[in-house]
Protein backbone atom coordinates (compact mmCIF):
# COMPACT_ATOMS: atom_id res chain seq x y z
CA UNK A 1 0.00 0.00 0.00
CA UNK A 2 1.38 3.45 -0.92
CA UNK A 3 1.40 6.48 1.45
CA UNK A 4 -1.14 8.12 -1.34
CA UNK A 5 -3.73 4.70 -1.20
CA UNK A 6 -3.46 4.88 2.72
CA UNK A 7 -4.08 8.47 3.06
CA UNK A 8 -7.15 8.10 0.52
CA UNK A 9 -8.31 5.32 3.39
CA UNK A 10 -7.71 7.26 6.16
CA UNK A 11 -9.73 10.02 4.86
CA UNK A 12 -13.10 7.98 3.44
CA UNK A 13 -12.49 6.56 7.46
CA UNK A 14 -12.71 9.93 8.67
CA UNK A 15 -15.64 10.85 6.29
CA UNK A 16 -18.08 7.83 6.29
CA UNK A 17 -18.08 8.17 9.95
CA UNK A 18 -18.93 11.73 9.89
CA UNK A 19 -21.80 11.02 7.04
CA UNK A 20 -22.96 7.98 8.59
CA UNK A 21 -23.58 9.22 11.79
CA UNK A 22 -25.03 12.40 10.75
CA UNK A 23 -27.60 10.73 8.13
CA UNK A 24 -28.45 8.53 11.69
CA UNK A 25 -28.85 11.63 13.87
CA UNK A 26 -30.37 13.34 11.05
CA UNK A 27 -33.23 10.44 11.21
CA UNK A 28 -34.17 12.17 14.01
CA UNK A 29 -35.34 15.42 13.18
CA UNK A 30 -38.89 16.57 14.13
CA UNK A 31 -38.97 13.11 16.43
CA UNK A 32 -36.76 14.01 19.32
CA UNK A 33 -38.06 13.59 23.57
CA UNK A 34 -38.24 17.97 23.46
CA UNK A 35 -37.76 20.70 20.80
CA UNK A 36 -34.36 21.72 22.30
CA UNK A 37 -33.16 18.07 21.87
CA UNK A 38 -34.60 18.20 18.16
CA UNK A 39 -32.40 21.39 17.73
CA UNK A 40 -29.44 20.05 19.14
CA UNK A 41 -29.96 16.42 17.12
CA UNK A 42 -30.00 18.23 14.21
CA UNK A 43 -27.05 20.94 14.92
CA UNK A 44 -25.10 18.32 15.80
CA UNK A 45 -25.74 16.28 12.51
CA UNK A 46 -25.22 19.16 10.19
CA UNK A 47 -22.12 19.09 11.77
CA UNK A 48 -21.05 15.85 11.06
CA UNK A 49 -22.04 16.63 7.64
CA UNK A 50 -19.92 19.30 7.10
CA UNK A 51 -17.08 17.52 8.43
CA UNK A 52 -18.31 14.51 6.06
CA UNK A 53 -17.17 17.01 3.06
CA UNK A 54 -13.80 18.51 3.90
CA UNK A 55 -13.00 15.00 4.51
CA UNK A 56 -14.55 13.15 1.09
CA UNK A 57 -13.44 16.08 -0.83
CA UNK A 58 -10.01 15.62 0.25
CA UNK A 59 -9.78 11.99 -0.33
CA UNK A 60 -11.42 12.44 -3.36
CA UNK A 61 -8.76 15.09 -4.12
CA UNK A 62 -6.07 12.25 -2.83
CA UNK A 63 -7.48 9.51 -4.86
CA UNK A 64 -6.98 11.75 -8.20
CA UNK A 65 -9.49 9.87 -9.95
CA UNK A 66 -11.84 12.62 -10.09
CA UNK A 67 -14.34 11.50 -7.74
CA UNK A 68 -16.27 14.42 -6.15
CA UNK A 69 -17.64 14.34 -2.24
CA UNK A 70 -20.87 13.08 -3.97
CA UNK A 71 -19.54 10.41 -6.14
CA UNK A 72 -18.17 8.85 -3.19
CA UNK A 73 -21.21 9.75 -0.61
CA UNK A 74 -23.51 8.61 -2.89
CA UNK A 75 -21.95 6.15 -5.52
CA UNK A 76 -20.13 3.67 -3.74
CA UNK A 77 -21.75 0.64 -2.00
CA UNK A 78 -21.76 -1.00 1.39
CA UNK A 79 -18.39 -2.89 1.25
CA UNK A 80 -16.79 0.59 -0.22
CA UNK A 81 -17.53 2.52 3.12
CA UNK A 82 -15.31 2.76 5.54
CA UNK A 83 -16.99 4.07 8.99
CA UNK A 84 -16.44 2.00 11.98
CA UNK A 85 -19.93 -0.16 13.02
CA UNK A 86 -20.99 1.71 16.14
CA UNK A 87 -21.94 4.68 14.12
CA UNK A 88 -23.93 2.57 11.77
CA UNK A 89 -25.98 1.19 14.46
CA UNK A 90 -29.56 2.06 14.53
CA UNK A 91 -30.71 4.89 17.00
CA UNK A 92 -33.16 2.54 18.65
CA UNK A 93 -34.75 4.96 21.47
CA UNK A 94 -33.09 8.03 22.68
CA UNK A 95 -30.91 6.40 25.73
CA UNK A 96 -29.60 4.17 22.32
CA UNK A 97 -28.68 7.20 19.94
CA UNK A 98 -26.93 9.32 23.20
CA UNK A 99 -24.84 6.31 23.94
CA UNK A 100 -23.80 5.71 20.51
CA UNK A 101 -22.90 9.51 20.55
CA UNK A 102 -21.00 9.51 23.74
CA UNK A 103 -19.00 6.78 22.45
CA UNK A 104 -18.05 8.13 19.78
CA UNK A 105 -17.84 11.98 20.33
CA UNK A 106 -15.42 10.74 23.13
CA UNK A 107 -13.32 8.68 19.70
CA UNK A 108 -13.72 11.61 17.55
CA UNK A 109 -12.97 14.42 20.32
CA UNK A 110 -9.29 12.76 21.11
CA UNK A 111 -8.54 11.94 17.30
CA UNK A 112 -9.00 15.28 15.80
CA UNK A 113 -7.31 16.88 18.99
CA UNK A 114 -4.55 15.05 17.64
CA UNK A 115 -5.40 15.45 14.14
CA UNK A 116 -4.49 19.37 14.41
CA UNK A 117 -1.31 18.64 14.23
CA UNK A 118 -0.87 16.64 11.21
CA UNK A 119 1.79 16.91 8.69
CA UNK A 120 -0.44 16.83 6.22
CA UNK A 121 -2.31 20.77 5.71
CA UNK A 122 -5.52 19.56 4.54
CA UNK A 123 -5.85 17.71 7.59
CA UNK A 124 -5.04 20.63 9.56
CA UNK A 125 -7.02 22.38 8.56
CA UNK A 126 -10.19 20.39 8.71
CA UNK A 127 -9.39 19.43 12.50
CA UNK A 128 -8.97 22.87 13.45
CA UNK A 129 -12.46 23.16 12.71
CA UNK A 130 -14.14 20.04 13.40
CA UNK A 131 -12.86 19.89 17.09
CA UNK A 132 -14.96 23.08 17.84
CA UNK A 133 -18.06 21.06 16.98
CA UNK A 134 -16.88 18.23 18.71
CA UNK A 135 -15.96 19.40 21.72
CA UNK A 136 -20.03 20.73 21.95
CA UNK A 137 -21.04 17.16 20.44
CA UNK A 138 -18.98 16.04 23.46
CA UNK A 139 -20.00 18.03 26.27
CA UNK A 140 -23.68 17.49 25.11
CA UNK A 141 -23.57 13.71 25.08
CA UNK A 142 -21.70 13.19 28.60
CA UNK A 143 -24.74 15.69 29.98
CA UNK A 144 -27.20 13.48 28.63
CA UNK A 145 -25.00 10.29 29.38
CA UNK A 146 -25.41 12.05 32.96
CA UNK A 147 -29.05 13.00 32.97
CA UNK A 148 -29.77 9.95 31.79
CA UNK A 149 -27.96 7.35 34.09
CA UNK A 150 -28.63 9.76 37.10
CA UNK A 151 -31.82 10.51 36.37
CA UNK A 152 -34.64 8.28 37.25
CA UNK A 153 -34.65 4.46 37.92
CA UNK A 154 -35.82 3.23 34.78
CA UNK A 155 -33.43 6.40 32.82
CA UNK A 156 -30.84 4.67 34.43
CA UNK A 157 -31.79 0.79 33.32
CA UNK A 158 -32.63 1.85 30.01
CA UNK A 159 -28.81 3.84 29.41
CA UNK A 160 -27.11 1.07 31.15
CA UNK A 161 -28.73 -1.50 28.47
CA UNK A 162 -27.70 0.83 25.69
CA UNK A 163 -23.93 1.07 27.14
CA UNK A 164 -24.09 -3.13 27.61
CA UNK A 165 -25.62 -3.13 23.96
CA UNK A 166 -23.34 -0.92 22.19
CA UNK A 167 -19.94 -1.74 23.88
CA UNK A 168 -19.12 -4.57 21.55
CA UNK A 169 -18.70 -2.30 19.04
CA UNK A 170 -16.28 0.59 21.03
CA UNK A 171 -13.62 -1.77 20.33
CA UNK A 172 -12.42 -1.40 16.44
CA UNK A 173 -12.29 2.33 16.57
CA UNK A 174 -8.98 1.54 18.43
CA UNK A 175 -7.72 -1.60 16.26
CA UNK A 176 -4.81 -0.13 14.30
CA UNK A 177 -4.16 -1.50 11.05
CA UNK A 178 -1.86 -0.86 7.89
CA UNK A 179 -3.67 2.46 6.92
CA UNK A 180 -2.84 3.43 10.64
CA UNK A 181 0.48 2.48 10.86
CA UNK A 182 1.35 4.56 7.82
CA UNK A 183 -0.80 7.49 8.04
CA UNK A 184 1.18 7.34 11.98
CA UNK A 185 4.85 7.11 10.40
CA UNK A 186 3.82 9.79 8.20
CA UNK A 187 3.27 11.83 10.82
CA UNK A 188 -0.16 12.41 9.59
CA UNK A 189 -2.48 10.64 11.30
CA UNK A 190 -2.67 9.72 15.39
CA UNK A 191 -1.38 6.77 17.02
CA UNK A 192 -4.82 5.30 18.24
CA UNK A 193 -3.45 3.94 21.56
CA UNK A 194 -2.92 7.40 22.78
CA UNK A 195 -6.75 8.06 21.76
CA UNK A 196 -7.36 4.95 23.59
CA UNK A 197 -5.98 6.03 26.89
CA UNK A 198 -7.64 9.61 26.57
CA UNK A 199 -10.85 7.31 25.48
CA UNK A 200 -10.57 5.28 28.80
CA UNK A 201 -10.32 8.18 30.89
CA UNK A 202 -12.83 10.51 29.30
CA UNK A 203 -15.31 7.71 29.12
CA UNK A 204 -14.78 6.59 32.81
CA UNK A 205 -14.95 9.75 34.39
CA UNK A 206 -18.92 10.50 32.68
CA UNK A 207 -20.31 6.87 33.40
CA UNK A 208 -19.08 7.15 37.44
CA UNK A 209 -20.66 10.26 37.12
CA UNK A 210 -23.52 9.11 35.87
CA UNK A 211 -23.91 6.28 37.95
CA UNK A 212 -23.34 3.64 35.61
CA UNK A 213 -21.04 0.51 35.18
CA UNK A 214 -18.94 0.47 32.65
CA UNK A 215 -19.18 -3.16 30.60
CA UNK A 216 -15.90 -5.16 31.29
CA UNK A 217 -14.27 -5.78 27.43
CA UNK A 218 -15.54 -9.10 26.28
CA UNK A 219 -15.05 -10.04 22.51
CA UNK A 220 -15.10 -6.74 20.45
CA UNK A 221 -17.16 -6.86 17.07
CA UNK A 222 -15.64 -5.08 13.69
CA UNK A 223 -15.11 -5.02 10.38
CA UNK A 224 -16.40 -1.56 9.44
CA UNK A 225 -12.95 0.41 9.05
CA UNK A 226 -12.37 -2.38 6.26
CA UNK A 227 -15.88 -2.46 4.71
CA UNK A 228 -17.38 -5.70 5.87
CA UNK A 229 -20.76 -3.72 7.77
CA UNK A 230 -24.31 -4.79 9.52
CA UNK A 231 -27.09 -5.72 7.74
CA UNK A 232 -28.59 -2.14 8.37
CA UNK A 233 -25.66 0.13 6.56
CA UNK A 234 -27.44 -1.35 3.14
CA UNK A 235 -30.86 -0.40 4.07
CA UNK A 236 -29.24 3.33 5.43
CA UNK A 237 -27.50 3.79 1.69
CA UNK A 238 -30.38 2.56 -0.02
CA UNK A 239 -32.17 5.90 1.01
CA UNK A 240 -30.18 7.92 1.25
CA UNK A 241 -28.50 7.22 -2.55
CA UNK A 242 -32.22 6.88 -3.87
CA UNK A 243 -31.80 10.34 -5.88
CA UNK A 244 -28.78 9.48 -7.11
CA UNK A 245 -29.72 5.91 -8.40
CA UNK A 246 -32.96 6.73 -9.60
CA UNK A 247 -31.14 9.87 -11.69
CA UNK A 248 -27.86 9.24 -12.73
CA UNK A 249 -25.57 12.06 -13.92
CA UNK A 250 -28.89 14.59 -12.91
CA UNK A 251 -27.57 17.87 -11.57
CA UNK A 252 -29.37 18.77 -8.63
CA UNK B 1 -66.36 51.84 33.59
CA UNK B 2 -62.81 51.79 34.82
CA UNK B 3 -62.30 49.10 31.95
CA UNK B 4 -63.95 50.93 29.70
CA UNK B 5 -61.57 54.08 30.00
CA UNK B 6 -58.33 51.36 29.78
CA UNK B 7 -59.60 50.25 26.90
CA UNK B 8 -59.73 53.52 25.11
CA UNK B 9 -56.02 54.50 26.44
CA UNK B 10 -55.09 51.14 25.22
CA UNK B 11 -56.74 51.64 21.69
CA UNK B 12 -55.12 55.37 21.46
CA UNK B 13 -51.56 53.78 22.24
CA UNK B 14 -52.39 51.17 19.08
CA UNK B 15 -53.32 54.30 17.16
CA UNK B 16 -50.32 56.33 17.83
CA UNK B 17 -48.53 52.71 17.21
CA UNK B 18 -46.62 52.41 20.65
CA UNK B 19 -45.65 48.69 20.94
CA UNK B 20 -48.02 46.62 23.43
CA UNK B 21 -45.39 44.82 26.19
CA UNK B 22 -46.16 42.01 28.32
CA UNK B 23 -46.54 43.90 31.52
CA UNK B 24 -48.74 46.41 30.09
CA UNK B 25 -52.33 46.01 30.66
CA UNK B 26 -54.18 44.64 28.00
CA UNK B 27 -58.17 43.28 27.06
CA UNK B 28 -58.20 39.80 27.34
CA UNK B 29 -59.69 38.96 24.24
CA UNK B 30 -56.61 40.82 22.84
CA UNK B 31 -54.60 38.61 25.02
CA UNK B 32 -56.21 35.62 23.39
CA UNK B 33 -56.10 36.58 19.85
CA UNK B 34 -52.72 36.79 20.47
CA UNK B 35 -51.83 33.48 22.48
CA UNK B 36 -54.04 31.68 19.99
CA UNK B 37 -52.36 33.45 16.75
CA UNK B 38 -48.78 33.06 18.37
CA UNK B 39 -49.34 29.43 19.55
CA UNK B 40 -50.54 28.25 16.44
CA UNK B 41 -48.02 29.82 14.09
CA UNK B 42 -44.99 27.74 16.61
CA UNK B 43 -47.44 24.97 15.93
CA UNK B 44 -46.67 25.31 12.48
CA UNK B 45 -43.01 25.77 12.68
CA UNK B 46 -42.67 22.06 14.70
CA UNK B 47 -45.52 20.24 12.42
CA UNK B 48 -43.81 21.77 8.92
CA UNK B 49 -40.74 20.22 10.18
CA UNK B 50 -42.33 16.57 9.53
CA UNK B 51 -42.62 16.97 5.58
CA UNK B 52 -39.51 18.87 5.49
CA UNK B 53 -37.76 16.27 7.27
CA UNK B 54 -39.25 13.35 5.67
CA UNK B 55 -36.66 14.71 2.88
CA UNK B 56 -33.24 14.83 4.66
CA UNK B 57 -32.47 11.43 4.44
CA UNK B 58 -32.89 11.83 0.85
CA UNK B 59 -31.40 14.79 -0.11
CA UNK B 60 -30.24 14.38 -3.65
CA UNK B 61 -26.38 15.95 -2.54
CA UNK B 62 -24.38 16.37 0.54
CA UNK B 63 -24.98 20.09 -0.19
CA UNK B 64 -29.00 20.03 -0.43
CA UNK B 65 -28.51 17.56 2.47
CA UNK B 66 -26.66 20.28 4.48
CA UNK B 67 -28.68 22.96 3.27
CA UNK B 68 -31.99 21.19 4.15
CA UNK B 69 -30.69 20.18 7.90
CA UNK B 70 -30.17 23.94 8.38
CA UNK B 71 -33.64 24.99 7.37
CA UNK B 72 -35.69 22.44 9.48
CA UNK B 73 -33.26 23.58 12.02
CA UNK B 74 -34.30 27.10 11.57
CA UNK B 75 -37.60 25.86 11.77
CA UNK B 76 -37.54 24.27 14.97
CA UNK B 77 -35.94 27.48 16.66
CA UNK B 78 -38.62 29.85 15.44
CA UNK B 79 -40.98 27.12 17.56
CA UNK B 80 -38.95 27.87 20.26
CA UNK B 81 -38.82 31.69 20.15
CA UNK B 82 -42.73 31.88 19.07
CA UNK B 83 -43.44 29.75 22.02
CA UNK B 84 -41.27 31.88 24.10
CA UNK B 85 -43.18 34.79 22.67
CA UNK B 86 -46.33 33.65 23.99
CA UNK B 87 -45.06 32.68 27.06
CA UNK B 88 -44.95 36.61 27.78
CA UNK B 89 -48.68 36.48 27.69
CA UNK B 90 -48.91 34.17 30.60
CA UNK B 91 -49.10 30.79 29.42
CA UNK B 92 -47.04 27.84 29.48
CA UNK B 93 -45.72 26.17 26.43
CA UNK B 94 -46.04 22.61 27.19
CA UNK B 95 -50.22 23.55 28.05
CA UNK B 96 -49.81 24.93 24.78
CA UNK B 97 -48.01 21.85 23.19
CA UNK B 98 -50.81 19.72 24.88
CA UNK B 99 -53.05 21.70 22.60
CA UNK B 100 -51.05 20.79 19.51
CA UNK B 101 -51.30 17.05 20.60
CA UNK B 102 -54.80 16.19 21.22
CA UNK B 103 -55.91 18.31 18.09
CA UNK B 104 -57.06 21.36 19.59
CA UNK B 105 -55.20 23.78 18.44
CA UNK B 106 -54.65 24.24 14.97
CA UNK B 107 -51.47 24.69 12.72
CA UNK B 108 -51.26 25.90 8.96
CA UNK B 109 -53.03 23.41 6.61
CA UNK B 110 -50.59 23.06 4.25
CA UNK B 111 -48.26 21.12 6.80
CA UNK B 112 -51.23 18.16 5.74
CA UNK B 113 -50.32 17.76 2.41
CA UNK B 114 -47.87 15.32 1.85
CA UNK B 115 -43.87 15.84 0.19
CA UNK B 116 -43.49 12.98 -2.36
CA UNK B 117 -41.02 13.66 -4.22
CA UNK B 118 -37.81 15.95 -3.80
CA UNK B 119 -39.38 18.55 -5.94
CA UNK B 120 -41.55 19.36 -3.23
CA UNK B 121 -38.93 20.74 -1.07
CA UNK B 122 -38.24 22.95 -3.84
CA UNK B 123 -41.67 24.28 -4.04
CA UNK B 124 -42.16 24.45 -0.37
CA UNK B 125 -38.99 26.63 -0.11
CA UNK B 126 -40.67 28.76 -2.73
CA UNK B 127 -44.39 28.74 -2.62
CA UNK B 128 -45.41 27.66 1.12
CA UNK B 129 -42.16 29.74 3.07
CA UNK B 130 -42.63 33.00 0.03
CA UNK B 131 -46.75 32.78 1.16
CA UNK B 132 -45.70 32.90 4.84
CA UNK B 133 -43.27 35.51 4.60
CA UNK B 134 -45.73 37.59 2.66
CA UNK B 135 -48.11 37.03 5.82
CA UNK B 136 -45.24 37.11 8.46
CA UNK B 137 -43.68 40.39 6.94
CA UNK B 138 -46.25 42.55 8.29
CA UNK B 139 -46.17 40.71 11.39
CA UNK B 140 -42.71 42.88 12.19
CA UNK B 141 -45.03 45.60 12.84
CA UNK B 142 -47.42 43.98 14.35
CA UNK B 143 -48.81 45.76 17.77
CA UNK B 144 -47.43 43.05 20.63
CA UNK B 145 -43.47 43.76 20.84
CA UNK B 146 -42.40 40.24 21.61
CA UNK B 147 -44.07 39.38 18.82
CA UNK B 148 -43.11 41.39 16.44
CA UNK B 149 -39.44 41.44 17.82
CA UNK B 150 -39.55 37.17 17.22
CA UNK B 151 -41.19 37.65 13.86
CA UNK B 152 -37.97 39.92 12.34
CA UNK B 153 -35.74 37.40 13.24
CA UNK B 154 -38.34 34.77 11.64
CA UNK B 155 -38.12 36.91 8.50
CA UNK B 156 -34.55 37.07 7.59
CA UNK B 157 -34.59 33.33 8.09
CA UNK B 158 -37.75 32.43 5.79
CA UNK B 159 -36.73 34.83 3.19
CA UNK B 160 -33.59 32.78 3.08
CA UNK B 161 -35.32 29.78 2.18
CA UNK B 162 -37.48 30.78 -0.17
CA UNK B 163 -34.70 31.81 -1.87
CA UNK B 164 -33.16 28.40 -1.35
CA UNK B 165 -36.70 27.23 -2.37
CA UNK B 166 -36.97 28.71 -5.42
CA UNK B 167 -33.43 27.53 -6.69
CA UNK B 168 -33.51 24.08 -5.66
CA UNK B 169 -36.84 24.07 -8.14
CA UNK B 170 -34.87 26.47 -11.12
CA UNK B 171 -32.53 24.11 -10.71
CA UNK B 172 -34.83 21.39 -11.57
CA UNK B 173 -36.69 23.10 -14.20
CA UNK B 174 -33.00 23.62 -15.88
CA UNK B 175 -32.21 19.86 -15.76
CA UNK B 176 -33.30 17.45 -17.65
CA UNK B 177 -36.52 15.83 -18.88
CA UNK B 178 -36.82 13.88 -15.72
CA UNK B 179 -36.23 16.52 -13.37
CA UNK B 180 -38.44 19.27 -15.27
CA UNK B 181 -41.40 16.78 -14.79
CA UNK B 182 -40.75 16.38 -11.10
CA UNK B 183 -40.57 20.48 -10.69
CA UNK B 184 -44.10 20.79 -12.99
CA UNK B 185 -45.83 18.20 -10.97
CA UNK B 186 -44.69 19.74 -7.64
CA UNK B 187 -46.21 23.07 -9.10
CA UNK B 188 -49.31 21.52 -9.98
CA UNK B 189 -49.70 20.20 -6.25
CA UNK B 190 -48.76 23.02 -4.31
CA UNK B 191 -49.47 25.90 -6.18
CA UNK B 192 -53.68 25.63 -4.92
CA UNK B 193 -52.28 24.87 -1.12
CA UNK B 194 -50.54 27.65 -1.36
CA UNK B 195 -53.08 30.05 -2.55
CA UNK B 196 -55.16 29.11 0.26
CA UNK B 197 -52.34 29.55 3.13
CA UNK B 198 -53.71 33.15 3.25
CA UNK B 199 -56.98 31.96 4.75
CA UNK B 200 -60.73 32.41 3.53
CA UNK B 201 -61.39 35.31 1.44
CA UNK B 202 -61.94 38.80 3.35
CA UNK B 203 -65.94 38.62 3.75
CA UNK B 204 -65.40 35.19 5.31
CA UNK B 205 -63.05 35.71 7.27
CA UNK B 206 -64.01 35.61 11.09
CA UNK B 207 -61.35 36.95 13.46
CA UNK B 208 -60.04 39.81 10.39
CA UNK B 209 -62.06 42.87 11.05
CA UNK B 210 -60.75 43.13 15.17
CA UNK B 211 -57.58 41.58 14.29
CA UNK B 212 -57.14 44.72 12.04
CA UNK B 213 -58.36 46.94 14.22
CA UNK B 214 -55.52 45.59 16.93
CA UNK B 215 -53.01 45.94 14.61
CA UNK B 216 -52.65 42.24 14.82
CA UNK B 217 -53.06 41.70 11.65
CA UNK B 218 -51.87 44.93 8.86
CA UNK B 219 -53.60 43.56 5.41
CA UNK B 220 -56.44 41.60 4.41
CA UNK B 221 -56.07 37.84 3.39
CA UNK B 222 -57.43 38.50 -0.29
CA UNK B 223 -55.24 41.29 -0.60
CA UNK B 224 -52.14 39.27 0.65
CA UNK B 225 -53.12 36.57 -1.84
CA UNK B 226 -53.53 38.83 -4.21
CA UNK B 227 -49.93 39.82 -4.09
CA UNK B 228 -48.73 36.84 -3.90
CA UNK B 229 -49.92 36.05 -7.30
CA UNK B 230 -48.70 38.75 -8.20
CA UNK B 231 -45.17 38.25 -7.52
CA UNK B 232 -44.78 34.54 -8.31
CA UNK B 233 -46.46 34.02 -11.16
CA UNK B 234 -43.49 35.91 -13.14
CA UNK B 235 -41.37 33.57 -10.80
CA UNK B 236 -42.78 30.56 -12.22
CA UNK B 237 -42.87 32.11 -16.09
CA UNK B 238 -38.94 32.77 -15.80
CA UNK B 239 -38.16 29.05 -15.29
CA UNK B 240 -40.51 27.72 -17.67
CA UNK B 241 -42.94 26.11 -15.35
CA UNK B 242 -46.97 27.03 -16.04
CA UNK B 243 -49.18 27.80 -13.35
CA UNK B 244 -52.18 25.36 -13.28
CA UNK B 245 -54.67 27.91 -13.55
CA UNK B 246 -56.55 27.73 -16.57
CA UNK B 247 -58.56 31.14 -15.78
CA UNK B 248 -54.72 33.35 -15.05
CA UNK B 249 -54.44 35.98 -17.05
CA UNK B 250 -52.79 39.76 -16.57
CA UNK B 251 -55.54 41.96 -16.19
CA UNK B 252 -54.01 45.71 -17.42
CA UNK B 253 -57.09 47.21 -15.82
CA UNK B 254 -56.15 46.76 -12.52
CA UNK B 255 -52.32 45.54 -12.67
CA UNK B 256 -52.82 42.33 -11.27
CA UNK B 257 -53.24 38.65 -12.32
CA UNK B 258 -56.33 37.19 -11.85
CA UNK B 259 -57.05 34.00 -11.13
CA UNK B 260 -59.68 31.16 -10.86
CA UNK B 261 -61.78 30.19 -8.24
CA UNK B 262 -60.38 28.59 -5.24
CA UNK B 263 -61.42 25.40 -4.05
CA UNK B 264 -63.07 26.38 -0.55
CA UNK B 265 -64.48 22.70 -0.10
CA UNK B 266 -60.66 21.43 -0.08
CA UNK B 267 -59.74 24.18 2.16
CA UNK B 268 -62.49 24.12 4.80
CA UNK B 269 -62.03 19.99 5.14
CA UNK B 270 -58.23 19.79 5.50
CA UNK B 271 -58.73 22.68 8.52
CA UNK B 272 -61.51 20.02 9.82
CA UNK B 273 -58.29 16.85 9.58
CA UNK B 274 -59.69 15.21 6.17
CA UNK B 275 -56.26 16.69 4.41
CA UNK B 276 -54.06 13.79 3.57
CA UNK B 277 -51.82 13.63 6.42
CA UNK B 278 -53.66 15.35 9.16
CA UNK B 279 -53.98 12.18 11.38
CA UNK B 280 -50.30 11.21 10.31
CA UNK B 281 -48.84 14.32 11.59
CA UNK B 282 -50.69 14.34 15.09
CA UNK B 283 -50.29 11.04 14.97
CA UNK B 284 -46.31 11.22 14.51
CA UNK B 285 -46.03 14.24 16.88
CA UNK B 286 -47.99 12.47 19.57
CA UNK B 287 -45.72 9.13 19.05
CA UNK B 288 -42.51 11.40 19.98
CA UNK B 289 -44.31 12.97 23.01
CA UNK B 290 -44.78 9.76 24.06
CA UNK B 291 -41.53 7.93 23.70
CA UNK B 292 -40.07 11.08 25.00
CA UNK B 293 -41.66 10.84 28.31
CA UNK B 294 -39.00 9.16 30.09
CA UNK B 295 -36.35 11.51 28.83
CA UNK B 296 -38.20 14.29 29.82
CA UNK B 297 -38.51 12.52 33.41
CA UNK B 298 -34.86 11.63 33.87
CA UNK B 299 -34.10 15.36 32.91
CA UNK B 300 -36.17 16.52 35.47
CA UNK B 301 -35.25 14.35 38.24
CA UNK B 302 -31.55 15.08 37.90
CA UNK B 303 -32.10 18.64 37.92
CA UNK B 304 -33.96 18.17 40.99
CA UNK B 305 -31.24 16.12 42.68
CA UNK B 306 -28.62 18.53 41.23
CA UNK B 307 -30.55 21.58 42.70
CA UNK B 308 -30.99 19.69 46.19
CA UNK B 309 -26.98 18.55 46.59
CA UNK B 310 -26.34 22.08 45.53
CA UNK B 311 -28.29 23.09 48.59
CA UNK B 312 -27.38 20.66 50.92
CA UNK B 313 -23.54 21.48 50.20
CA UNK B 314 -24.49 25.14 50.74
Amino acid sequence: MTQQEALFEYCLRLGDNGLILGHRLSEWCGHGPILEEDIALTNIALDLIGQCRMALSYAGTVEGKNRSEDDLAYLRDVYEFRNVLLVEQPNGHYGDTITRQFLFDAFNFALHQRLQFSSDEHIVAYARKAIKEITYHARHSSEWMIRLGDGTEESHNKVQESLNDLWMYTGEMFESDEVDQLMVDAGVGVDLKIVKQQWDDSVGTVLAEATLTQPEDGWMQSGGKKGTHSEKLGFLLAEMQFMQRAYPGATW
Amino acid sequence: MENLTREKEFQAKLDREVKIEPKDWMPDAYRKTLIRQISQHAHSEIVGMLPEGNWITRAPNLRRKAALLAKVQDEAGHGLYLYSAAETLGVDRIDLEEQLLDGTAKYSSIFNYPTQTWADIGAIGWLVDGAAILNQVPLCRTSYGPYARAMVRVCKEESFHQRQGYEIIMTLAQGNEAQKKLAQDALNRWWWPALMMFGPSDDNSKHSAQSMAWKIKRFSNDYLRQDFVDRTVPQAEYIGLSVPDKDLKWNDERGHYDFGPINWEEFYNVIKGNGPCNRQRLKTRNASFKAGAWVREAASAYADKKASRKEVAA
